[in-house]
């Protein structure tokens, strides 16, 4: 060995050389260009970050410089080892990308394949749209009463001011059940519901009742025999005829837009006194925006409310009633009535969950 | 009720606002104060040369299948007048009803007809056809169109006479649906008096005819039941001509309202009707026996109407009877013994009035409804009887040449209009709105009321006004209200929204019912509303039990169609008859639903009380209303066919079973928030090895599982067509729903498989092993269900996964186990079970 730190052999520490170094980074940076992929990349890897590679074989010279040089020599072979790992990780980030993104393209599919394995259902739209209607009028702070379908004539009929043997009562062309006589019927609209709030509630009663409803018609294009009605009552002080054309004209906004108002023209009913038939404008109508009948409507006849045991001296109030096979009809524009009543599950489909 | 414009027209005092009024107008006007128009329908359009002819030859061609006749018809004076031949055509014709020498109508070539109907010359039956002889239908004057139209003899006309004015071609038919509460609207007098108010003129009433003090009885009449019958007037017309026409102008509107002409004395009978709205009744005076009794009719007897049927009568018939007995129906039709013939003469004329309920009565009994009955059982004017009686008999002597005699029978003292008192306000708080003073007493007035003003006991101003005799309907305030709005006009009422106190929103059974249907819905199934009626051979094909419940229905009495008069008390029939319904339109996979009320009468009927409207009825009375009526739960069901998930390129599908059909029971329970427990079953229409009983609770609510072959067979459905019913009302409501407190700590997941008899259900052994498991089993699931050699005969494996976990602390694999051995010897203890090796 030769004497310390005053003679050295430049043979030896050769390996320290600038250009050596730069030699060793060159070539490097090449191998690890060249490799194609991240096995070729760890392949090469140790031969130049490894035990073996030259410049951690010249950092083991730094022993044999002069103690002046040492420091110079230690940094530029420090300044080779960096820019060789950069290499190799700028490398290695390159060929991860281009492996992930290989995969991902691998893993692709045809997602314009059709996915229908869940069975698809449907609510009816004569439910939705009752609904609809129930909840456009609970939003008013009225309440949902509901009844029987079968009922007592007593509140189909005598409670209503239908007087017996009145055509009134045959106009409605009701189902009668046996016994004769047996003072049931099938409900031929919605009003006895009215009858049984009245009876049952606190005044004062504000109460739409949605629901399904029998007469006599054959079935055809616009007739069914089971079909459904909403009727709304309010009896409370002070009611009037204006109050009533207010209502419906919220409620026509509600369902056919803001351009919807109504008309009400002089009729009869016994439940009610004044009475009026009511019209919709409906700005869809079929061939241009017009008024559509929609349903019947009047102040509660004196006489239902003293049926009920109301007196109508104190209280008044109005009511209105239609169907909603009509109302769906115009609407939604359904030429054939019998589509809704015969659950083809073709008709029902395309309404999803909201009519 | 059809009426001519131009009758209408006739009893108004027009102002000059309304000379030219037109049909359309008077329609409006009808629609504003509450008259429904159905239809108007203007006359005509005829143009071209129309024109009365006179037929002077007809030659029957014979040589064809039907009666043909080549007619030489005169169409006009001779063209000089020192012509003797008249200008004439001929035509050929296929109606028989005319003879030579008839006054008919002639439509010449290039005149066009209702409904586009170009007349040409044109060679026809090998003749050369140069016109056509009208029918009034051709003619667009109504249905008639069993022959020609011939004049009647005496009228005023002449070959060459312009039809179209002659016929009244140019003039419009309104039809009106009237409302029961307007009797009186069933005529030209009272149509003409709303007309009249809609239109602010005066009415020219056709029943204000000077009706003479009468001299004597005319025929001796007694009413036994005045109730039946509150006024019974009669009146003779002697000597009538019985070969006397009806005068063209009474033809002409009682047709276009639809009545056919018939005779003079019947076709006066029926105008006066129109005209006044009194129906009457014609007798041939030679035929009856004796006087007259009004009565009801006694068991047993009978009577043969007009239209010769012989009738049994009912004892709440009300009977016109002579001497002979029942000579007719009253108000309904009349006897065939004592009718106007061809020959008679002598002729007894009847205006009466009639209890309107017992009319309605017999109408529904006899099944008889008439022109007469329409008007009896609404409201006739009892004040009209001798007007009307006066009117006919004029007629009758006018045109049929007949004497009246003086005398006049009127047996009765009817009821007219009570006073009604009104606060003169009330029409104004009714509507909302201020009328101009004295608006509510010129609308009663128009109407025909009485009014007199005063002042209440408090001081307010009230209104009395009397109804005039022909409103029977104004009884009430509201009554009076009705007809001031309506005269003013709905428009006039403003729309003022009214604030409604606060609701309450949905209740938790309607919250309920829309869950389960969203849920179903959001699961596959669609919603279908089939009808309730169906067939009781629908039980057989269910293989229900003579004694089972579900065929104890309510029965329609008036069926739409006659196998189908039961009331369902399941939902099943339904859905399954809409299955069938797609099936045979092609679909193959469904899911169906519907929720809906079913009809299960008590087993003890409750008579339906008599309860009156003069009140409210007594809590009594309305619980025993409320007993008589059928329990009517709401149901919710579900039936499945073919694929329950369908196949595709992913592979094959997934077919419906009863499984499904179980969990759709508990969709049902999860959206109800309930828990369902399903044990196995045996009920009709299911399969006897796949029927699951649905209780919750420890109630019973329903079954589900795949449906009978036999059932299937029976209603030719798809093969393991699958069902689901259950009682939604039968479900405990869930306000409010409990939620567990969740701990952070880590599980620890164990699984064991046992082996039990395979007749253990998967349900018990579970129930078992979450009881055994004790708090610290939070959760277990059944994973795997195997049966094979390795088990053994008869036995099954079930593999269940637990998941243990502490609420408190973090659980040791120790503590896990041994809750796991617990929870295992539970099952070995109670259902055999041995764990797998």
């Amino acid at each position: 060995m030769s004497g310390a730190n005053d003679s050295y052999d430049p043979k030896e520490v050769a390996a320290l050389a600038p250009d050596l170094l730069q030699a060793a980074v060159e070539k490097a940076s090449e191998e690890f260009s060249s490799a194609a992929d991240l096995d070729a990349l760890a392949a090469v890897k140790p031969a130049h970050l490894g035990e073996k590679s030259p410049l951690l074989q010249a950092r083991r010279e730094i022993g044999a410089l002069p103690p002046k040089a040492r420091a110079e020599a230690g940094k530029r072979v420090n300044e080779a080892q960096h820019q060789v790992k950069a290499a190799f990780d700028e490398r290695r980030a390159q060929l991860q990308a281009e492996r992930d993104e290989r995969v991902l393209r691998d893993e692709g599919v045809d997602v314009t394949l059709p996915w229908d394995r869940q069975p698809v259902g449907a609510r009816h739209p004569l439910t939705m749209i009752s609904e609809r209607i129930g909840d456009v009028f609970v939003g008013m702070g009225y309440e949902i009463a509901e009844g029987p379908e079968l009922e007592a004539e007593w509140f189909n009929f005598d409670a209503l001011n239908f007087k017996k043997d009145h055509p009134a009562r045959t106009m409605q062309d009701t189902f009668y059940v046996a016994p004769e006589g047996s003072g049931l019927v099938l409900r031929t609209h919605t009003s006895p519901v009215q009858v049984r709030a009245l009876i049952e509630r606190d005044l004062p009663v504000y109460v739409v009742c949605p629901g399904r409803t029998f007469r006599t018609d054959e079935l055809d294009a616009t007739h069914t025999p089971v079909f459904h009605q909403v009727e709304g009552l309010a009896v409370d002080k002070g009611l009037t005829m204006a109050n009533l054309k207010g209502t419906l004209d919220a409620f026509a906004k509600a369902m056919f837009g803001e351009q919807a108002h109504v008309r009400l023209r002089p009729s009869y009913f016994p439940f009610t006194e004044p009475s009026a038939e009511l019209d919709v404008w409906f700005a869809e109508k079929k061939g241009g925006a017009g008024w559509v009948e929609w349903g019947g409507c009047g102040m509660v006849n004196p006489n239902v409310l003293r049926a009920c045991g109301i007196d109508s001296d104190v209280y008044s109030g109005f009511a209105f009633g239609m169907g909603l096979e009509r109302t769906l009809q115009f609407r939604n524009g359904i030429p054939d009535m019998r589509d809704m009543v015969e659950g083809d599950v073709r008709f029902t489909l395309p309404f999803g969950t909201e009519a | 009720m059809r009426i001519p414009v131009s009758w209408l027209v006739q009893q108004l005092e027009l102002t000059e606002d309304y000379r030219d009024l037109s049909a359309q107008q008077v329609a409006d006007a009808f629609v504003r104060v509450g008259m429904e128009v159905e239809e108007v329908s203007e006359l005509g359009p005829v143009t071209g040369r129309v024109v009365v002819g006179r037929v002077a030859e007809i030659e029957e061609l014979t040589e064809f299948k039907k009666p043909i006749r080549f007619c030489t018809v005169e169409i006009g004076e001779p063209e000089d007048p020192d012509d003797a031949e008249p200008e004439t055509t001929q035509v050929i014709c296929g109606a028989t009803n005319f003879v030579e020498g008839d006054l008919v109508v002639v439509a010449l070539p290039g005149a066009v007809l209702p409904g586009g109907f170009a007349i040409s010359e044109r060679k026809t039956y090998g003749r050369v056809s140069r016109g056509m002889i009208c029918s009034a239908r051709e003619l667009g004057l109504g249905d008639e169109h069993a022959g020609i139209l011939v004049l009647p003899t005496g009228e005023e006309a002449a070959p060459g006479d312009d039809a179209i004015e002659l016929l009244g071609l140019t003039d419009s038919v309104i039809e009106l649906s009237l409302t029961p509460d307007r009797g009186y609207c069933f005529s030209l007098r009272g149509l003409a008096r709303e007309l009249a108010c809609a239109l602010d003129v005066r009415l020219i009433d056709p029943a204000a005819i000077d009706v003479p003090v009468a001299e004597g009885e005319s025929v001796p009449v007694t009413v036994t039941d005045p109730q039946a019958c509150p006024r019974f007037v009669v009146r003779r017309v002697t000597g009538v001509d019985p070969t006397a026409p009806t005068p063209w102008w009474i033809r002409r509107r009682l047709m276009l309202a639809g009545i056919r002409s018939i005779s003079l004395a019947v076709d006066i009978t029926n105008y006066v009707m129109l005209e006044l709205g009194q129906p009457m009744h014609a007798y041939d005076t030679g035929r009856l026996r004796g006087g007259l009794t009004i009565r009801r009719a006694e068991p047993g007897e009978k009577l043969v109407t007009l239209d010769d049927v012989e009738r049994a009568l009912d004892p709440d018939d009300i009977l016109v009877c002579d001497e002979s007995g029942p000579i007719g129906l009253a108000g309904v039709m009349g006897g065939a013994s004592t009718e106007v013939r061809a020959e008679s003469t002598d002729i007894v004329l009847e205006a009466a009035i009639w209890d309107p309920a017992s009319i309605a009565r017999a109408v529904r009994r006899h099944k008889l409804p008439s022109e007469a009955s329409k008007r009896f059982e609404r409201v006739v004017d009892p004040a009209l009887p001798p007007a009307a009686l006066e009117r006919a008999a004029r007629l009758l002597r006018e045109y049929g040449e007949g004497s009246i005699h003086p005398g006049r029978t009127d047996v009765g003292n009817p009821t007219l209009p009570e006073p009604v008192v009104m606060p003169m306000d009330l029409p104004d708080r009714v509507a909302g709105i201020r009328y101009q003073r004295g608006v509510t007493v010129s609308r009663l007035q128009q109407i025909g009321c009485q009014v007199d003003i005063g002042t209440a006991e408090d001081g307010t101003p009230v209104v009395t006004a009397v109804p005039p005799s022909w409103r029977a309907d104004l009884n009430q305030p509201a009554d009076l209200v009705e007809e001031v709005l309506r005269l003013q006009g709905y428009e006039t009422i403003p729309s003022v929204l009214p604030a409604a106190p606060a609701g309450s929103g949905l209740t938790a059974a309607q919250r309920r019912r829309r869950r389960v249907s969203r849920s179903l819905a959001e699961h596959g199934y669609v919603e279908v509303l089939p009808f309730p009626f169906v067939s009781g051979a629908v039980w057989d094909a269910f293989g229900l039990a003579p004694d089972d419940a579900r065929r104890r229905t309510v029965k329609v009495l008036n069926p739409l169609e006659a196998e189908r008069a039961e009331l369902a008390t399941t939902l099943l029939p339904g859905l399954l008859e809409a299955v069938s319904r797609n099936v045979s339109r092609g679909a193959r996979d469904l899911s169906l639903f519907h929720i809906g009320q079913v009809v299960l009468p008590r087993a003890e009927q409750v008579p339906m009380p008599e309860v009156g409207v003069a009140d409210r009825p007594s809590d009594a009375d309305i619980a025993t209303l409320k007993a008589a009526l059928p329990n009517q739960p709401v149901h919710v069901a579900v039936v499945l066919t073919g694929n329950r998930q369908p196949p595709g390129w992913w592979g094959p599908g997934e077919p419906a079973s009863w499984a499904d059909a179980v969990q759709a029971a508990r969709l049902v329970a999860d959206a109800a928030g309930v828990e369902l427990t399903v044990e196995k079953g045996d009920l009709p229409p299911w399969h006897p090895g796949r029927c699951a009983r649905l209780s919750v609770g420890g109630f019973p609510v329903g079954h589900a599982g795949e449906l009978h072959p036999k059932v299937v067979e029976a209603l030719g459905l798809p093969q393991r067509t699958c069902a689901m019913e259950l009682d939604l009302d039968l479900l405990p409501l869930v306000e409010r729903r409990p939620v567990p407190s969740v701990s952070p700590y880590p599980p620890v997941l164990l699984d064991v498989a046992l082996v039990v008899d395979a007749e253990v259900p998967a349900a018990e052994l579970t129930r078992t092993l979450r009881g055994g498991g004790g708090d610290l089993l939070e959760d277990l699931s059944l994973f795997d269900v195997f049966t094979g050699e390795q088990i053994g005969e008869g036995k099954r494996s079930l593999a269940y996964s637990l998941r243990f976990r502490a609420p408190d602390r973090t659980l040791t694999v120790e503590e896990a186990t041994a809750a796991r051995d617990t929870a295992v010897a539970a099952a070995a203890e109670r259902h055999g079970a041995a764990l797998r090796g």
